[in-house]
């Protein structure tokens, strides 16, 4: 029912487009014939809320955000132009579910893992993300200078994240880290005082430093090695258009698109000093 | 003489012996039915390996196994400390609320207007509330500790419950016990904590154990204010490894856990069904 439903609306889209003379251009002139989810069109997964500044105002749909710019940008690699892409809400947890997904890939600030490869399959990375710490001017870590400064801190994270991984893994406080839901309500429990500092990646650091809190700052970032934590689209395990993403997502990177989209839409986070 | 059973006798349990043979039997016959008919839908799926892999995967429930159990450590203060302070309030609750004495009116309106808010407010708002919110007005000596918030949320939300379930009790004993209680020359109080009490509590004790194992559970919903928990120790795993078996460790460790209080509930009902039998109460 569904599929057929699918084939009438791409059969009327075409009948529509000749009715109406347009000539095809170029680079839909290759009729996108990808195994997609509902033929001709691509549908894309993403979190709701989906937050700044990856996305604007929680509208995927609007092309607005790095990650919407970045979703778009793929999609026309493939033939798709924005007409012809689909936007569904994502949860986390349905990311990582196995089996089918409901969309022919994810965007959501999901870091490549080789543990996680083994439940989905990953497009090649297109943001090479850092994390950073951000704090409030009250708190006692205002001024720390090393990861040393932080022994003492109780810092909080949003589950899923690598974030809570760089809690653990490089700062090591002494007190256990506070994992949070959501980025929101990790912010209301930094307003409160409830934790020192909280770790996210950091143009979502630079946004809610700036944004959400404030007398918001960034403490520092930590420096991975270059491309060790990357960004990457979500696909089922095993899907027919893994390689067909990552290409596309090889020539945006070749071809500078993805340094000039998050340079449009990611603030510039050469300015957070490295904490050692 | 000994006794002999008549014929009739041995016929009738003869029969019976038979009856009960073929039940067994029956009973046998389409349980295995039944679990086989499930065994072959489960995992005749086409995504039952997928699915094995994903929940019931040993590697990942060895691995996720000390972070859950470190995490069900906390569920375990956090459901001692809270079923104690929720009896002892839901207790005095249930007391101002069934009380008589037209001085006590105010009491009574707070109490009355306490289990109407509690019982009705999503236990996550109240987290919310409590957890979030509380701190967020910046009183000095207020905690801002997530464990202890939380725990503050789960006595308000469920002594609300539990007063209702004591409440009932109280009201379940016949009055002519507390009228006689007046006449042996007992004190109001004293009747209240010699006479009416002691049975009220003993008609409710099931319900109310039914309300501590669903605390149990719900102690894990702290996490949301950040304290890591079993569940939340679960989550952690799960998002390294894109794999759903910590959940299934943490679950079968809450099951665990609650069986033992459920199997006590259970054998307290029929140890009292037992007895009001014996007393000839049915």
């Amino acid at each position: 029912m569904k599929k057929k439903l699918g084939i009438a609306v791409t059969v009327a889209a075409l009948v529509g487009s000749f009715s109406l003379g347009f000539t095809t251009t170029a680079s839909s002139a290759a009729t996108p014939s990808l195994p997609t989810l509902t033929k001709g069109f691509l549908t894309i997964g993403t979190d709701d809320p989906a937050y700044t500044p990856w996305f604007d105002s929680n509208k995927p749909t609007n092309g607005k955000g790095f990650e919407s710019a970045v979703a778009f940008a793929v999609a026309k690699q493939l033939g798709y132009p924005a007409s012809k892409v689909k936007w569904v809400k994502a949860p986390f947890n349905t990311v990582i579910q196995p089996g089918k997904k409901k969309f022919d890939f994810d965007i959501n600030e999901v870091s490549i893992t080789p543990e996680r490869a083994k439940a989905v399959d990953f497009s090649t990375g297109y943001y090479d993300v850092a994390q950073a710490l951000v704090t409030t001017s009250k708190s006692k870590i205002a001024k720390a200078k090393s990861i040393a400064d932080l022994a003492n801190a109780k810092l909080g994270a949003s589950v899923g994240s690598t974030s809570y991984a760089t809690i653990t893994g490089v700062i090591k406080p002494k007190a256990k880290p506070a994992v949070f839901d959501t980025n929101d309500i990790a912010t209301q429990a930094l307003i409160n005082g409830q934790i020192d500092g909280l770790v996210l990646d950091l143009p979502t650091a630079f946004y809610v430093a700036a944004a959400s809190l404030k007398d918001g700052l960034i403490v520092g970032q930590f420096a991975p090695k270059a491309g060790s934590d990357q960004f990457g689209l979500v696909l089922t395990k095993g899907s027919a258009l893994t390689k067909s993403v990552s290409a596309a997502v090889d020539a945006l990177r070749a071809n500078g698109t993805l340094k000039a989209l998050a340079a449009k839409w990611l603030s510039n986070t050469a300015g957070a000093p490295v904490l050692k | 003489m000994t006794y002999q059973p008549s014929p009739l006798r041995l016929q009738r349990e003869a029969a019976r012996r038979r009856v009960s043979r073929q039940s067994t039997l029956v009973a046998l016959i389409s349980t295995i039915a039944i679990a086989s008919v499930l065994v072959i839908v489960v995992t005749g799926a086409p995504g039952f390996k997928l699915v094995r892999q994903s929940f019931f995967s040993w590697h990942y429930a060895v691995s996720a196994f000390p972070h859950v159990l470190s995490g069900l450590w906390l569920n375990l203060r956090v459901m001692v400390i809270a079923e104690i302070f929720v009896l002892i309030l839901g207790l005095l609750i249930a007391l101002a609320r069934t009380s008589h004495s037209p001085i006590l009116y105010p009491i009574r309106l707070i109490a009355t207007i306490y289990t109407d808010i509690f019982r009705g407010l999503p236990l996550l708002l109240v987290l919310f509330l409590v957890g979030l919110g509380v701190p967020g007005l910046q009183i000095s000596w207020i905690t801002n500790s997530a464990v202890v918030l939380g725990t503050t949320s789960l006595v308000l939300t469920y002594s609300a419950y539990v007063a209702e379930v004591i409440r009932a009790g109280i009201e379940a004993v016949n009055p002519a016990q507390r009228m006689a209680g007046r006449a042996l020359g007992l004190t109001q109080s004293q009747t209240q904590s010699y006479v009416v009490l002691p049975q009220a509590l003993r008609k409710v004790a099931p319900p109310l154990l039914n309300d501590l194992v669903s605390l149990q559970k719900d102690s894990g919903l702290i996490s949301v204010l950040g304290a890591i928990d079993a569940i939340r120790s679960a989550g952690i795993e799960t998002a390294q490894s894109f794999n759903f078996t910590p959940y299934v460790v943490a679950g079968a460790l809450f099951v665990a856990l609650t069986i033992p209080l459920t199997r006590f509930t259970d054998w307290l009902t029929r140890k009292q069904d037992r007895a009001r039998v014996q007393q000839g109460q049915w």
